[in-house]
């Protein structure tokens, strides 16, 4: 912890960058982000298991960009995000710098992003299997259960898009609900409304989502929509392998291979 | 009014619920499950909940659906056929369970809604509603009911207050007529009132600021760097709206299908970054810290300037949900 605390310190002393984002102390027994621009501020930040926000959804924020070139503590998750952004070109190697930390909470420097993949590669995506669990249970259900399921579980969704605003690769100036002329997705949240938002925020994650859980996080109702990303983390596994973001490769569902397994394509 | 003070036996609240259910009426009562407890729609008595301090969602749904049909139309080649939602009829609901907190906040919310004109539509709601709150025995440090002048034991927008005695039996306040009319008709299950003070069994919330004092703050603070500073790590959801019971900024949709549609309206949240944005593409907010500034300011200056109570009650639901942790007593309290 120390190490990460003078490290920030000097980077801003030096003024290498104007601004740390990092986990500091939250309310109640909570842990939350913080902007440090001031050196001798460095000293709250902290970091343990409560730090579990993924901090790399600010680097798109404007209001943060604003702040000026920023340095960011980034435990696996956040760094998975920030190669996800990079591969997305949202990124430069020049735009930031990182304070990892690995899963040890030793600081550990990254001088590019693909020094990042490379230590990363000890660390693939894995579903959990008490997901795996769920998942295979929810898809063994016959369509008009796995329906029912579903709508069930939607129902207390009110829209505050939390989980839009909590996810570091939603990070569109302009989101697919807020086209009104046409209005593509209901904005309304009633029974279809929320369907097809979760549906479409799903399927626009798919083949990027880096399995982060900021968007359940998030979710003031504790709605389980991040078994819809993981399930689709396997689905991608299972029809194009191991998914994780690559430095010079492009998603999965955006790009395309003349090699390609299936026929149709060519 | 006069409030009326009763003793209803533990056993007999039971009894007053299935009364309820038997009269016909529909009841929202908090229910938990694994991550949250709600206040929806209960059919017997097992399954509400008394272990919550606040539900997790506001109660506002009831009066204020999150979303809600103004009105439908149907086009034929001569005429525009329009059906408007008001005249529907609404069920009489009860409120079981609301806290002092959640009871106050109809007071702002109805007074929102008979602003400038009077809400049919809401209106004809809250004119069904009763409110059966009880007193909160235990709070956290997110709530600050006191610093809104509101107290764990408030009376103020509940028909009924229950406050659970040492004995386990229930000290039952009756404010309004709508109150009166529910012990009239359940009148074996309340009994002469109870001796036992109220105050002994209600939670000790800190006062943490003076709304009056805060309001006058609030008057020359436009220009101030604590909005950007508080709202720093604010990712633009709506979930503090949301779970307020006090927020009611609404968005309208149409819904077309062909010649058919309905025209909806739905929550808004001034957290979202389409809030007020202007058809030329300027936006007077256009950051989270301009945001986060119209949120407070309309809480504690332009609602108690103009219909006197704040827009806040201090229930901390907005707090305790906020993904970004940010807290709404911080922000006041560093004023």
């Amino acid at each position: 912890m120390n190490e990460l605390i003078q490290k920030a310190k000097s980077l801003l002393e030096s003024d290498t960058v104007q601004v740390v984002i990092g986990y500091g102390k939250g309310s109640a027994d909570k842990t939350r982000a913080i902007f440090l621009t001031k050196p001798e501020d460095c000293d709250q930040l902290l970091f343990d298991s409560r730090c579990v926000q993924n901090l790399a959804v600010y680097l798109t924020k404007h209001e943060i960009k604003h702040l000026g070139k920023p340095a960011i503590v980034a435990p696996i998750p956040v760094l998975r995000s920030i190669l996800q952004l990079a591969v997305e070109n949202q990124l430069k190697e020049s735009d930031l710098v990182i304070l990892g930390v690995s899963p040890e909470s030793k600081l550990i420097e990254f001088d590019s992003f693909g020094a990042i993949e490379l230590f990363l590669n000890a660390y693939k995506i894995q579903i959990d299997e008490k997901y795996k669990a769920t998942i295979d249970k929810i898809k063994a259900m016959p369509v008009s259960e796995r329906f029912a399921f579903w709508i069930k579980e939607l129902e207390p969704c009110f829209k505050c898009y939390a989980c839009r605003a909590a996810c570091p690769l939603c990070y569109c100036p302009k989101c697919t609900v807020e086209n009104n002329q046409p209005q593509w997705i209901p904005a309304a949240s009633h029974l279809l409304g929320n369907l097809e938002w979760h549906v479409m925020r799903a399927m626009h994650l798919a083949g990027r989502c880096t399995d982060c859980e900021a968007c359940y996080n998030a979710c003031p109702m504790g709605i389980p929509i991040h078994l819809l990303t993981k399930s689709m983390l396997q689905d991608v596994e299972e029809h194009f392998g191991p998914y994780g973001p690559s430095v010079g490769k492009r998603n999965t569902l955006s790009s395309f291979n003349p090699d390609d397994k299936e026929s149709f394509i060519r | 009014m006069q409030i009326d003070n009763y003793l209803i036996r533990q056993t007999s609240l039971e009894k007053l619920f299935n009364n309820l259910i038997g009269n016909g009426k529909t009841v929202f009562a908090p229910q938990a499950s694994e991550k949250r407890i709600l206040f929806e729609k209960v059919k017997a008595f097992s399954e509400i909940t008394d272990n919550y301090l606040v539900t997790t969602n506001a109660a506002k749904s009831v009066v204020f659906p999150r979303t809600e049909k103004l009105f439908s139309y149907k086009k034929t080649k001569e005429t525009t056929e329009i059906t408007d939602a008001s005249t529907e009829a609404v069920p009489e609901v009860v409120l079981w369970g609301t806290r002092p907190c959640d009871a106050a906040a109809f007071i702002p919310l109805t007074d929102t809604f008979n602003g400038d004109y009077p809400d049919i539509l809401y209106n004809n709601r809250r004119g069904k509603v009763y409110l059966l709150s009880f007193s909160c025995a235990t709070c956290d440090e997110y709530c600050f009911c006191t610093s809104v002048n509101g107290s764990p034991g408030n009376t103020a927008g509940s028909d009924i207050l229950f406050t659970k005695l040492s004995t386990g039996d229930y000290l039952a306040e009756v404010i309004t007529e709508k109150g009166k009319k529910l012990v009239a008709e359940n009148q074996t299950l309340f009994e002469a009132a109870p001796e036992e003070e109220k105050e002994p069994n209600l939670a000790k919330v800190k006062t943490y600021f003076n709304q009056d004092e805060i309001q006058a703050k609030l008057q020359n603070l436009f220009e101030n760097p604590v909005w950007d500073e508080k709202s720093r790590a604010c990712l633009g959801c709506g979930s503090c709206a949301f779970v307020c019971p006090v927020c009611s900024c609404f968005d309208i949709q149409d819904e077309k299908h062909g010649s058919k549609g309905t025209r909806l309206r739905c929550w808004d949240s001034c957290g979202f970054s389409l809030f007020t944005l202007h058809t030329s593409g300027h936006n007077p907010r256009e950051t989270q810290g301009a945001r986060w500034r119209q949120r407070i300011l309309h809480k504690f200056l332009y609602m108690p300037d103009k219909s006197k109570v704040a827009g806040c009650v201090g229930c901390g639901r907005c707090s305790r949900v906020c993904p970004a942790d940010i807290n709404i007593l911080e922000t006041v309290t560093s004023i």
